[in-house]
């Protein structure tokens, strides 16, 4: 109740001022018109609106380090994902990933240039409001990190899956200009580059360049936020976070791989794991009930959680309550968007004994989502609580819930 | 979302076999000037055919490691630091392995373990991550004579180089870089699993 008092006080205070403004007069408070059309213009009333101040959800570094660390450049944020409903993450709680980064570049858009060239007939620069004027298009695709990975410390499913997010993004199809910069023949990848202070650039097939990727003003119905890239992100829908380009300023069009800034990351001996760093496999969780939620008691409740795939749409989540011994198909509780987050929920009557929660995805290529058990034996691995999986790790993750309703990591 | 499929698959069988010889449709944008694209292109891919010009030896890039502050976060001898380690030592490990050096970008495995000398494919992959990246605060600020120099440095202390062997556009593709067997970039195809038959 302690901390109701000032909204209720505030009320009051405003309920005074109105009723003295009906009437033309002064207020108790001493404020006037003008005062409350001052009040009026402020950023949470009307210019950008603010949530309720009794929601509290927010973002968190990476668990047991800073962000920044101790130079100041790798940044990971994560999403509260816990408190997430339906398929679109705020923009303010978008996760965040950068090694050389946190410094937000503060790039006016007025200035910024997209340059396309190499292996084209017509090179092209143009600027944010040229791009503006081309035919666009908005999707909702999901960002991963390859980060985000199955670890026995993680508490929450902020802390194991919070480098996932997913958004409305807009912009002009980098096929598009492509096509107006002319592909020579001859031509197989791109390279994609940021403005950055680092100019961190990335190898990408150009067969994906052509397929799906969007030259991205927009996210979520404004500009990109600075720390997403603004003013322009290359979106490449369902590949690993680091190629989704922020600040994009360049795209060069090249005959080769060309082992730059950011490739040289994806550096690895084996095909078959250079391949998992690349497209992001089917992925789910459930969000609910996670790691450090409690249920109250016995009784109905809704499991739910988000599944997405790099490969396409979602087209089933199965759900287990008794630790993968029997499934049940979850409903998709929202539209299965290609390389989109997809909400998927399950009604569930808790008897009141410990259970282990978990969920599978299956995307529309047919490809199912693996257990840790099933990663470490395609490797040859050990399965210990400590196994790493190579790539991207799209491992189920278990939630077990105990008698007194406490939820906690199964994989610990 | 079936009709938006359809239409990539059209243009990627267009690259194959007409090529893109037709006029721009839309018309916006400007050419950019030969002397716009020279300063912005600082791609340097593995021909290492965009290297700039000028030159650099070990000598050079063993001051510069120094006053250009690379030995406050790598360490004094090119290890030891908060920083990755540069230069290789008996101890180093020279296959993959724990990383020498602590980044969380490593420890995420992120980025591959070992010692960049050891691991990149082409001499031109330190170029550019020093031009790019380096010194941390001053990116793009070492002239390329400053590159090729501290390129020298640490292909010389690695056992790459002779020391008096001098770097440039022509000298750096042709090192001979110990790791030449990385895996290929995954070819990628529209509505393929990432890796068939995983798991």
């Amino acid at each position: 109740m302690e901390s109701k008092k000032p909204n209720r006080r505030g009320f009051l205070k405003d309920g005074a001022a109105l009723a003295g403004l009906a009437a033309g007069a002064r207020s108790a408070s001493g404020q006037t018109v003008a005062d409350l059309r001052a009040k009026g213009t402020s950023k949470e009333l009307i210019a950008y609106g603010e949530r309720s101040r009794f929601v509290t959800s927010v973002r968190k570094p990476t668990a047991g380090r800073d962000s920044p660390d101790a130079f100041g450049l790798a940044f990971h944020v994560l999403s509260p994902l816990q408190d997430s409903v339906g398929i679109i993450t705020p923009s303010s709680l978008h996760y965040v990933a950068t090694h050389r980064g946190s410094f937000i570049p503060d790039i006016d858009p007025r200035e910024h240039r997209l340059m396309i060239h190499g292996m084209v007939d017509r090179p092209l620069i143009f600027t944010v409001e040229e791009l503006k004027r081309l035919p666009y298009v908005s999707r909702i695709h999901f960002l991963e990190c390859i980060g985000n990975r199955a670890r026995p410390e993680h508490k929450t499913v902020q802390e194991s899956h919070g480098l996932t997010s997913c958004a409305e993004w807009t912009g002009v199809p980098l096929s598009l200009l492509l096509k107006e910069a002319g592909v020579q023949s001859g031509a197989s990848w791109i390279v994609a580059e940021g403005a950055e202070e680092i100019k961190g650039a990335s190898s990408i097939p150009l067969a994906k360049a052509l397929d799906d990727c969007l030259v991205c003003y927009g996210m979520n119905g404004e500009p990109v936020r600075p720390q997403q890239g603004f003013p322009l992100r290359l979106i490449v829908p369902g590949f690993e976070g680091i190629y989704q380009t922020k600040y994009l300023r360049r795209i060069k069009v090249v005959d080769q791989f060309y082992w730059t800034y950011n490739d040289y990351g994806h550096l690895r001996k084996d095909p078959k794991e250079a391949a998992l760093g690349q497209q992001i496999g089917p992925k789910s969780v459930i969000t609910f009930p996670s790691g450090e939620q409690k249920l109250s008691g016995p009784g109905f409740y809704q499991i739910t959680g988000l599944a997405w795939s790099g490969g396409g749409a979602v087209r089933k989540v199965e759900i287990s309550i008794d630790g993968g011994r029997t499934w049940k198909d979850a409903e998709l509780r929202s539209p299965a968007y290609p390389m989109a987050h997809t909400r998927f929920a399950l009604n569930w009557r808790w008897d009141g004994k410990e259970c282990m929660l978990l969920s599978r995805c299956i995307d529309e290529l047919g490809t199912a989502q693996p257990s840790r058990a099933e990663a470490a034996k395609y490797w040859n691995k050990p399965l210990t609580k400590d196994y790493n999986v190579p790539g991207a790790d799209n491992t189920i993750q278990l939630w077990k819930v105990a008698a007194d309703g406490s939820v906690t990591n199964g994989n610990a | 979302m079936a009709m938006r499929r359809a239409v990539p698959l059209v243009m990627i069988l267009g690259v194959c076999h007409i090529g893109w010889a037709q006029s721009p449709t839309y018309g916006v944008g400007r050419t950019p000037t030969a002397e716009e694209i020279r300063a912005w292109d600082i791609s340097i891919g593995p021909a290492g055919k965009e290297l700039p010009p000028g030159r650099g030896t070990s000598k050079e890039g063993a001051q510069l490691f120094r006053s250009k502050g690379c030995a406050g976060c790598h360490g004094v001898n090119g290890s030891g630091g908060l920083a990755p380690i540069l230069i290789g030592s008996k101890d180093t490990p020279t296959a993959p392995g724990p990383p020498p050096g602590k980044t969380v970008a490593m420890e995420m495995g992120i980025m591959p373990p070992g010692l960049m000398a050891n691991n990149a494919p082409h001499a031109q992959v330190m170029w550019d991550y020093i031009n790019r990246g380096m010194p941390i605060g001053k990116e793009g600020t070492l002239t390329a004579n400053e590159v090729y120099s501290l390129t020298a440095f640490l292909l010389f202390k690695n056992n790459l180089i002779r020391e008096d062997e001098v770097m440039d556009a022509q000298s750096l593709p042709k090192v001979k870089m110990p790791n030449r067997e990385f895996a290929p970039p995954p070819e990628w195809k529209h509505g393929t699993p990432q890796l068939q038959g995983y798991p």
